[in-house]
């Protein structure tokens, strides 16, 4: 009994590294006690996290596959178990499985195409693994376009990482906003809808790929379909509340899909399919 | 063929609880329940157990594994034993096919060993039903009381239960307690069986829930029902209890929980309901907002979701236990019957 694989019994993570990225996330660099990658993953997969005591949660895997070292989530404090791990230090365990979910066609759908990334706040935690998947495989991709948005200049998530990494790449073109005025910032200011638009990009062989608050998500959608964006040609990443993390456990279903194994994923003429109740 | 006449049959039941763990129905305050068999135990007549038979595979809570914690160390502790044989006497047909309902959650790949430990090594007597009652309607989804599927198939009379082994593992079980229920030989095991289907097919035909169908249902018909205005007025009412999800046989969502026992923790699973807010709240927000969205959830589930995802299966097996448990009389046959009907009555 004791040999046979349990997906509900998870493997021990410790964390090596932990980054203040804005004021309520943080980035944590997770490997196996003996450090070790916990498991390959593709890019906008998941993991289920825990801490023994306190609960499990669901988390998108920010690093890229292409990192063979270790995994990275960014993680936001808003509840029981994401205030723990913002507590801790460098050097403790908490639990790991995974991974869960379908990945972005990052090899098929995507390949060959123009890509635009589309962000808001700590939206960009799924989309990192794909913006750096594509950059890895640069060849493989046309033009990079990177819209990314948050409350203000201090709550932009791998603030460093996009200056000094992304920007500076070969046809990558990144385009930050904040939602007010700040001192000190001399960039675009506004909501990531209205910059979409204002930037207006062209459809041709090119992909969308969404991910924020439902509010921006809807706005944005809606602003890309004026664009000329077809539904086929944009993505999205979704999140409900999960268990189980394999299709058991009942809660994260969208009609007769689940968010955990059929998604986080979807194309939005997918999500068109599917009751309007996520 | 086996039989053994009702006068011998503690003799039975202590011949196969000799082999293994034996359960079967007794009345108690809290109506039929299954028990585990005992001397002078007797088998209850009732139609069906208050609670369903999914106890035995999917029990209301139990541990997952365990931790230990010293400093910034985890230690996870495997609490998985291998399970003990055992048998279940007097599986309606209704509760049998719940079984293959929760397989196809449960077994499907990544399979849940919990569940598949306590599967592999339960032994299922199934029982037909030979005073169906008015809240039955088995019939609805394809089930045939008077030939329920299980591991052995029993049919009682007025003076005897008369038994056959349909799987590799009944006929083992069978052939070990053979010295005192033995091949009913040129008896009159076929007529008397054969009487008893006739008897179950009058009576089912003659139900007063006998004709209602399906034919509206089924994986295709999320935009169909998703938006009908008749969710309103049957959801009204609901108290969001969970009764129905409890009693249930096909009901298999769950919670995982952690406790701190103080000494260690333990992390538990527990039934859980897609009737209660909490189900789907997070921190981000609530995809269910009010009573309606999530009663709506667990219809559209059982007649519209579930058999999208499992070849046209239904997840509703007509056992009738939410008919006659919901404190304010609100069903699945009163949903099937108003949906799609263009109004708002629930009469």
């Amino acid at each position: 009994m004791a040999d046979m694989k349990e997906p509900l019994i998870p493997a021990i993570g410790e964390v090596v590294d932990i980054r203040m990225d804005t004021p309520d996330i943080k980035t944590f660099r997770v490997v196996t006690p003996d450090g070790k990658k916990a498991f390959d993953h593709r890019p906008g997969q998941c993991a289920m996290l825990s801490v023994p005591g306190v609960g499990e949660g669901m988390f998108s895997i920010t690093s890229s596959p292409t990192n063979t070292e270790y995994m990275e989530f960014s993680i936001k404090k808003c509840g029981c178990v994401t205030e723990w791990l913002h507590s801790m230090e460098v050097g403790q365990q908490i639990t790991i499985r995974g991974p869960y979910g379908n990945p972005f066609p990052v090899d098929d759908e995507f390949a060959g195409k123009n890509m635009l990334f589309i962000a808001g706040g700590v939206g960009l935690a799924p989309l990192r693994s794909v913006i750096n998947y594509c950059r890895h495989y640069r060849d493989r991709y046309g033009r990079i376009d990177i819209v990314y948005g948050s409350r203000s200049k201090d709550d932009l998530l791998d603030y460093q990482e996009i200056i000094n990494e992304w920007a500076v790449d070969e046809d990558v073109h990144v385009h930050l906003t904040i939602d007010r005025e700040q001192e000190g910032w001399d960039g675009h200011v506004g909501f990531v809808p209205n910059y979409v638009k204002e930037l207006g990009f062209d459809t041709e062989n090119r992909i969308a790929v969404l991910c924020g608050p439902p509010i921006m998500i809807k706005f944005t959608l809606a602003g890309l379909c004026e664009l000329g964006f077809e539904k086929t040609q944009m993505y999205t990443t979704l999140e409900l509340r999960m268990k189980c993390g394999i299709g058991k456990c009942g809660r994260c279903n969208v009609g007769s899909k689940y968010v955990c194994k059929d998604g986080p994923v979807f194309r939005f003429d997918q999500l068109d399919e599917l009751p309007d109740e996520y | 063929m086996r039989k053994i006449t009702l006068d011998r049959l503690d003799e039975f039941f202590a011949a196969v609880a000799g082999k293994l763990k034996l359960y079967i129905p007794v009345d108690t305050a809290g109506g039929a329940q299954f028990q585990q068999w005992r001397a002078g135990a007797k088998m209850s007549d009732a139609l069906n157990t208050t609670r369903s038979a999914k106890d035995f595979f999917f029990p209301q809570t139990e541990n997952l594994m365990e931790f230990k914690t010293e400093g910034k160390k985890i230690e996870i502790i495997d609490v998985r034993r291998e399970n003990e044989d055992f048998a279940i006497f007097g599986v309606r047909a209704c509760d049998v096919r719940s079984f293959d309902v929760l397989d196809r959650a449960f077994l499907s790949e990544p399979a849940d060993t919990y569940y598949q430990n306590r599967r592999e090594h339960g032994v299922i007597f199934s029982l037909a039903c030979s005073k169906p009652a008015e809240t039955c309607f088995c019939g609805t989804f394809g089930i045939d009381p008077a030939n329920p599927k299980g591991d052995i198939v029993c049919y009682k009379t007025d003076d005897a239960i008369y038994m056959e082994a349909k799987t590799e593992k009944g006929a083992n079980l069978m052939d070990s307690v053979s010295d005192i229920v033995a091949e009913d030989e040129g008896g009159d095991g076929e007529s008397a069986v054969n009487a008893q289907k006739e008897i179950i097919s009058e009576r089912m035909k003659k139900l007063p829930l006998a004709s209602l169908s399906t034919d509206k249902f089924g994986g295709d018909k999320t935009a169909k029902f998703f938006d009908d205005p008749a969710w309103k007025s049957l959801s009204e009412s609901c108290l969001g209890c969970g009764t129905c999800t409890f009693v249930c046989p096909t009901c298999q969502c769950y919670d995982i929980k952690d406790f701190n026992a103080g000494n260690g923790i333990k992390r538990f699973r527990c039934w859980d309901s897609c009737m209660y807010s909490e189900f789907t709240k997070m921190s981000a927000g609530q995809p269910r907002l009010t009573q309606l969205e999530r009663f709506r959830q667990r219809f559209m589930h059982k007649l519209v979701y579930y058999p999208a995802n499992n070849d046209g299966m239904f997840s509703c097996v007509g056992c009738g236990r939410c008919l006659s448990k919901c404190p304010i009389q609100m069903n699945i046959v009163k949903v099937m019957k108003n949906l799609g009907e263009g109004g708002e009555n629930n009469g």
